[in-house]
């Protein structure tokens, strides 16, 4: 019996149940799925990998260089075309751009709030407070004259900054509109490294967020942040955090696990090769992401992934570092069964894909049977 | 205020500092002017990087333009005349500061007027005439302001790659590889540089019809009128010159050019020395084909085995010269002399004919280039009223996408020039202009759009549009099939790998690429896959024990392992390049051992 996934089967049994279909057409509604289901599954040993591959990379070639970009539009850059689909496929810690999409609760949904909100995540650096620099050698100071206006505007307290600037061999104090920052070590080549460094002093909101904008998507308010950070986000009131998204995989691995992180996978792609016109079928792009994360942890395919990490000695080494592969097989004594298809090729043998997957084994015998005779 | 300084560099090296950079630039600029200093130095004073340059390098690409100054040109009437009368020359212009030269760097200081009614108080240079922003080749395009730039780049690509009359003395002459056009023509629709190049014409005038013919010309394929061939249309002549020399060597022993002995090493057999004469050289006018022996030569060999040298085998080696593979030809001149080191040097000049075929490539001046895909007797081509047929069919498609204008504008100017016995001017930015052509059109009783009714030739039916037909200077460029048609079924391999060659001269294969083999993967067809990659298939004797590769002894008829002296041995087919890759490994000092299994 052909077992139909189960997401399928219960839709089916949803629509039957609503339009109160007899169970004879239900029966017959199954069997036309199972026969449309059954075309678009892959037979055994037909190379899936390889036209996965191929149907990934044939539009992606068509992608290089012709990744156009809405320059002066509001909204936030993001890496978009070939190089984010690489960013995603080697795996790299960090995106280039790390951006998050967060979601509000309906209870918060009206624009003073969002607005609130974004205004808190974003991070507020003493440099974004601060109006002219003064570098008193007499005294030995440094004198930040504080825009106060802007400092109101972000409902920071001017009081409590002396407090939030503090950097290494250096006190802070408040004199009025002033902020003087006397550092202990009374030498004037100090006092200027000093300067840059209490200009980057974190004032408010979260680290690394530089960028804000409230965005209304779909019907709701949407916050949209260059920067991302989502365990600090979960922790803000009225963030969904069901919904709530960053584009940093490893930041999803690590805060909402694998399956998170594979999903992610998956939609970021999508969403690249959506934005360039490309259509490929997301199964194939659902195989990579199942194949990068497989063990627990997000891969990446390449020679530090998927492809440095196969079975047979001869197809590391024919792919690269081919070296370090050789000497390291020859010290663990290494048995290559070629099992796969580029050994088969490499020894010129017929390689175990498609027709080549099978053998026909049996015993001729050497005479007839008498009564053939 | 202490006055800024400026740093001076002559040549890329720091020189000093100054205050004033301006009044400094401008006395370089006078004294240069006034010939006190070479015109060949150019200076400018770089504000963005607050330094002045001077140069007086080689290498920098320099152009000529007419000084101005106070907004007026110093080239004035009165030079003009004199000029006009050969009183004085361009040099004359140069040392009297009416033409300076400058370059990339001066030209950053510059305001370069492109006409002289544009020229301001501000304006510090005039050009000369504003096609000398183009190069040679790209002046060699009519109406190029009518095209988009790139098709301009690609059309004076291709006419450099263009078989013309490059030079008069051919005869000569003994290049490597040379081709001549049997007969050239003169543009129709000229432009200033193709005046001078009058005697070395690139090309012929040709009729055509911008018009599909049946599915014949899409994709940027032409037809072309098999009779215009066969009257002599784009014929040409491909020369090519082989050399050898008769090497003396070290030994006292020498090469010697005769026919070759039946019994040296190499002997191609009787038949193919049968065209050399006594000398061992061959004949002018003599048709050769193939590989073909030119010239008979045999060398002395350095080793000879034991073996041979009891047979008694002549201690020489063949090594004729013979005309390159897939060329054929006839042998048009035999130059017999002498080298520097006083050997003998045989050139031998191979004349070939080369008459419009299927798959040469010809080429309008605008970038427009295409194969030709089909040969149609006059009989069979389109004809107009008054029954002219064009010589070739263009098609129409190839023109919105690449926005070649200045080719429908070429087309109707050849016409007019052909029907009214005129040469028309097509210079970049100065030219007959359009109105102009079209009134002579009128007057000479045509339509004024190039557009005429044409009737199919194998039907007689008429045509429902009409069709813009007119003269367009075409170009055979130096891409003919016959100099790449390429297919292989066995052929060479090479030494190391056991694999076939790689390009053409070899004899080689064409390679299944990686892709190619995903490919074969992809659609499971393990059997074809393997078929495929056999090429350097060998079948080695590997050792059941040691799992190395054994001895295969033929005089005895016996296998064996010479490590383990075991006869256990089995057949092992794969590819030669896998047991290469065995014995590189065994070199690295690893044990690569085939562990062998019943199926």
């Amino acid at each position: 019996m052909y077992n139909l996934p189960t997401k399928i089967q219960e839709e089916i049994l949803k629509y039957t149940e609503e339009n109160k279909i007899s169970e004879k057409q239900q029966q017959q509604i199954i069997d036309a799925v199972t026969k449309i289901h059954k075309m678009s599954t892959y037979d055994p040993q037909e190379p899936m990998g390889v036209v996965a591959a191929q149907s990934i990379s044939e539009p992606a070639t068509q992608m290089t260089m012709r990744t156009y970009h809405f320059a002066g539009t509001a909204g936030i850059q993001v890496t978009l075309g070939l190089p984010r689909v690489l960013e995603i496929f080697d795996a790299r810690k960090e995106p280039r751009t790390p951006t998050m999409t967060i979601y509000i609760e309906k209870s918060h949904q009206t624009l003073d709030r969002v607005r609130k909100i974004a205004e808190n995540i974003k991070e507020v650096k003493l440099r974004d407070l601060v109006k002219s620099t003064i570098l008193d050698l007499t005294e030995l100071k440094i004198k930040y004259k504080l825009d106060l206006e802007r400092l109101h505007a972000l409902d920071v307290d001017e009081k409590k900054l002396s407090r939030l600037v503090n950097v290494r061999n250096a006190v802070a104090e408040l004199a009025g509109e002033m902020l003087h920052v006397i550092p202990k070590k009374k030498d004037i080549t100090n006092i200027h490294k000093i300067k840059f460094g209490v200009l980057e002093a974190h004032v408010k909101g979260i680290k690394g967020i530089t960028q804000v904008l409230v965005t209304k998507e779909e019907g709701e308010w949407v916050i949209n942040t260059l920067g991302s950070n989502l365990k600090k986000v979960f922790e803000i009131e009225g963030v969904d955090a069901t919904r709530t998204t960053s584009n940093n995989i490893f930041e999803i691995l690590d805060v909402l696990g694998v399956e998170a992180a594979r999903n992610a996978i998956i939609k970021q792609t999508r969403f690249t090769l959506d934005e360039q016109g490309l259509v490929v079928d997301p199964r194939y792009i659902m195989l990579l992401a199942d194949m990068m994360t497989t063990e627990g942890n997000v891969k990446a395919i390449g020679r530090y992934g998927i492809s440095g990490e196969k079975d047979s000695v001869l197809v590391r080494a024919s792919f690269e570092e081919t070296k370090k592969h050789l000497t390291s097989a020859a010290i663990h004594g290494e048995c290559d069964l070629l099992k796969g298809t580029i050994e088969n090729i490499m020894v010129n043998q017929v390689a175990p894909v498609g027709t080549g997957a099978f053998d026909l084994v049996g015993k001729i015998p050497q005479q007839l049977p008498e009564e053939e005779k | 205020m202490t006055k800024e300084k400026v740093d001076v560099y002559f040549n890329g090296r720091y020189l000093s500092h100054i205050t004033n950079p301006e009044a400094f630039v401008d006395d370089i600029k006078t004294k240069r002017r006034a010939g006190i200093l070479p015109h060949q130095l150019n200076v400018s004073y770089l504000t963005a990087f607050n330094e002045v340059r001077i140069s007086t390098e080689h290498g920098r690409v320099r152009r000529p333009l007419v000084i101005v100054e106070n907004g007026k040109s110093k080239f004035t009437p009165s030079l003009a005349e004199k000029l006009k009368e050969g009183k004085i020359d361009w040099q004359y212009l140069v040392q009297h500061g009416v033409i300076e030269y400058l370059d990339a760097t001066e030209e950053e200081n510059s305001y370069i007027a492109l006409e002289v009614k544009d020229v301001t108080k501000d304006h510090t240079h005039l050009e000369i005439n504003p096609l000398t922003m183009m190069g040679f080749s790209a002046n060699l395009i009519p109406y190029p302001e009518y095209n988009r730039g790139d098709r301009i780049n690609y059309g004076a690509k291709m006419v450099g790659q263009a078989i013309g009359m490059p030079s008069i003395n051919y005869l000569l002459r003994s290049d490597t590889k040379f081709n001549i056009m049997t007969y050239p023509q003169a543009p129709l629709v000229e432009t200033v540089t193709s005046g001078p190049l009058i005697a070395y014409p690139e090309g012929q005038n040709v009729v055509v019809a911008i018009m599909c013919y049946d599915g014949y010309n899409m994709n940027d394929a032409i037809v072309i009128n098999k009779s215009s061939v066969q009257r002599g249309l784009f014929r040409s002549f491909y020369f090519r010159t082989y050399e050898t020399i008769k090497k003396r060597y070290w030994s006292g022993q020498e090469d010697d050019i005769t026919i070759p002995d039946p019994a040296v090493r190499g002997h191609r057999g009787e038949d193919a020395y049968r065209d050399l004469g006594e000398n061992g050289i061959i004949n002018p006018e003599t048709r050769v084909q193939s590989d073909s022996v030119l010239v008979g030569k045999v060398s002395p060999l350095r080793f000879l085995s034991a073996e041979e040298f009891a047979a008694g085998i002549e201690n020489k080696r063949e090594t004729s010269m013979t005309l390159r593979h897939g060329e054929k030809g006839i042998v048009d001149k035999v130059m017999i002399t002498e080298t520097q080191d006083a050997n003998h040097l045989i050139k031998i000049r191979i004349r070939d004919e080369r008459i419009p075929e299927l798959g040469d490539k010809f080429a309008s001046r605008h970038g427009q280039k295409g194969v030709v895909s089909l040969l149609v007797p006059q009989e069979d081509m389109p004809f107009t009223g008054n029954g002219s047929v064009p010589d070739l069919i263009f098609n129409p498609h190839a023109i919105p996408s690449r926005m070649t204008v200045g080719h429908l504008l070429e087309l109707i100017a050849g016409k007019a020039g052909a029907l009214g016995g005129k040469i028309y001017d097509g210079s970049a930015f100065n030219h007959v202009k359009e109105d102009e052509i079209r009134k002579a059109m009128v007057d000479l009783g045509f339509r004024d759009d190039g557009k005429e009714t044409l009737y199919d030739g194998r039907t007689g039916r008429k045509y429902d549009v009409l069709i813009f037909t007119g003269i367009t200077f075409y170009l055979k460029l130096d891409h003919m099939v016959q100099d790449k048609i390429h297919a292989r079924s066995r052929g060479p391999v090479t030494l190391l790998t056991k694999q076939p060659t790689e390009g053409r001269a070899k004899r080689g294969g064409l390679r299944i690429g990686e892709m190619e083999q995903q490919c074969l993967v992809g659609h499971g067809a393990a059997l074809t896959l393997k078929e495929r990659f056999d090429s350097d298939k060998t079948v080695i004797p590997v050792c059941t024990k040691c799992g190395m590769i054994a001895i295969h002894d033929v005089i005895k008829n016996k296998s064996y392992c010479a490590l383990c002296k075991d006869t256990e041995i089995v057949w092992v087919e794969t590819a030669y390049a896998f047991k290469l890759t065995l014995d590189e490994m065994k070199a690295m000092g690893i044990y690569p051992k085939i562990v062998t299994e019943d199926m």
